[in-house]
């Protein structure tokens, strides 16, 4: 049997799959950012926060560690509806990508704190600076620069996971791709182009944010925290 | 010895098969006299689905009902003949009608050329058709009234093509995975109108029936034929005739609004 391949009945869809690409990266952009800070947040929570805090925090964790991202797409459309909340697909699709990278972003950024040593923690006290300047300015960096690799890996995964989104109208490069092989049947090309592009965007995304990292969040403070 | 045994087996499953044979053609000589037996037993088997709402599913009294089980009993009442209901699926069908299981076959049939080369059809009896469907309280009654409200339907289906066709560019078409996704985003509100087969839509309105949901417009029209054997005709006419007085006295209009929310229609003879 011989396979005919036809990029070019694809390609002339670029407009949709173009449109798919921005979709992709605007949803992995917000989610990074907001689901680090949900991150960030509930580490320290269960690091340090009071015993309740802790908890719901270990609850949210644990919650979404052990559900499918899929459901938990579907929950916030389909389900929250039910309780009067009505958000568009793009809106949905980017809580669910939050609450789902902010989840594993805790474990990761938790890893990280635990791994700083105790005598930090006690120069830092010597030195006066109360609780909350204590861990923006002494823990944290550090301990962001030791798990920068595995948050970026996690910050990957999101995005290529995002290619369910399509599932609920979000118009994202898996969805485009699906649109055009229903229009055309050219079901074999279609994914070849869509996997080769986020195959581009996975290695772009981790080369951008592994350059990102160390200037702009972890960089020079951190150096001065090891320092 | 064993040879001519063997040999004489040969034979006798020849002769068997020739006998079958002459059999069918026999049947296929006097295929024309399924009105008289019907008449003359006053019993007709009529095909009808059961998995395909609101044409025919199982009620809650785990008895046939539907559009198509309403139009059976219908042709079987102006026949003055007793009904049994065979029940079939989409893909047996017209052999059921073939090996003279049923007499006729009203299980929203659509006609086409290959199978015009199978089975006779009658006139149309039921409309069937995509279709937009949305509340009472939100107007649409032309694609051009989609503009600023949100659509959904299920990819690549016909009604996407339909759909994308005609929508207005200020229309916000949602594209979902399957009908259930599409079903589940009108349902919960997530879409203002969809676009879906009168199945779909049918039994998406039986089970929420607070939505108050009707249909609004067509995409597009496939409507349903009576199938019956090849060379019935006699049989054909009569069901003709019955449908024809049918539809001047408005019952069909009342059987489609009743099952499918809208009348029959000007159907296709």
């Amino acid at each position: 049997m011989k396979i005919e391949l036809d990029f070019l009945a694809v390609l002339a869809q670029w407009p949709l799959l173009a449109k798919g690409v921005v979709w992709t990266l605007a949803l992995t952009a917000l989610s990074a950012v907001l689901g680090g800070i949900v991150g960030v947040a509930c580490a320290w929570a269960r690091a340090y926060g009071a015993k309740p805090l802790a908890w719901a925090a270990a609850t949210y964790v644990e919650l979404v560690r052990n559900t499918p991202f899929i459901v938990q797409l579907f929950f916030v459309f389909f389900g929250l509806p039910a309780a009067g909340v009505k958000l568009t697909p793009e809106i949905a699709s980017i809580i669910a990508m939050v609450v789902n990278l902010g989840a594993y972003a805790t474990e990761i950024i938790r890893a990280g704190l635990d791994a700083t040593p105790r005598g930090q923690y006690d120069a830092a006290k010597a030195l006066g600076l109360n609780r909350l300047q204590m861990f923006r300015l002494v823990v944290l960096p550090p301990a962001l620069s030791k798990v920068w690799p595995a948050m970026v890996s996690q910050i990957v995964i999101v995005m290529l996971g995002s290619a369910v989104c399509g599932q609920i109208s979000t118009e994202e490069l898996s969805y485009a791709a699906n649109l055009i092989q229903s229009r055309n049947f050219r079901a074999f090309e279609s994914f070849i182009i869509a996997g080769a592009i986020y195959l581009a965007l996975a290695i772009g995304v981790r080369k951008l944010l592994g350059w990102v990292g160390p200037r702009f969040l972890f960089g020079a403070s951190a150096k001065a925290g090891a320092r | 010895m064993q040879f001519t045994r063997s040999h004489s087996l040969l034979t006798r499953i020849l002769l068997a098969a020739a006998g079958i044979f002459a059999l069918a053609a026999s049947a296929q000589s006097n295929a024309q006299t399924a009105l008289d037996d019907i008449m003359k037993s006053k019993e007709i088997k009529i095909a009808i689905p059961t998995d395909f709402p609101p044409y025919g599913f199982v009620g809650p009294d785990l008895k046939p009902q539907g559009l198509d089980i309403d139009m059976a009993n219908y042709i079987a009442s102006k026949l003055g003949a007793k009904i049994e209901l065979v029940i079939v699926t989409s893909a047996n069908r017209i052999p059921y009608l073939q090996t003279k299981k049923a007499d006729l076959v009203i299980s929203t049939l659509g006609k086409n050329a290959e199978r015009e080369k199978v089975i006779d059809f009658t006139a149309a009896y039921s409309p069937f058709f995509q279709a937009v469907f949305g509340p009472k309280n939100v107007s649409v009654k032309t694609a051009a009234d989609l503009t600023g409200k949100s659509i959904g339907v299920t990819r690549g289906a016909i009604e996407d093509m339909e759909l994308t066709k005609i929508a207005p560019t200020g229309a916000d078409v949602k594209r979902f995975e399957d009908n259930n996704a599409t079903v589940s985003a009108f349902v919960s509100g997530q879409t203002t109108l969809m676009a879906t087969g009168a199945s779909v839509a049918g039994n998406m309105m039986a089970r929420n029936p607070n939505l108050s949901a009707e249909y609004k417009f067509v995409l597009k029209d496939s409507p349903n034929y009576i199938g019956v054997g090849k060379g019935e005709d006699k049989l054909r006419l009569k069901v003709n005739e019955i449908i024809a007085a049918a539809k001047a006295a408005g019952d069909l209009d009342k059987m489609a609004q009743k099952w499918l929310g809208r009348p029959a229609g000007d159907l296709p003879n």
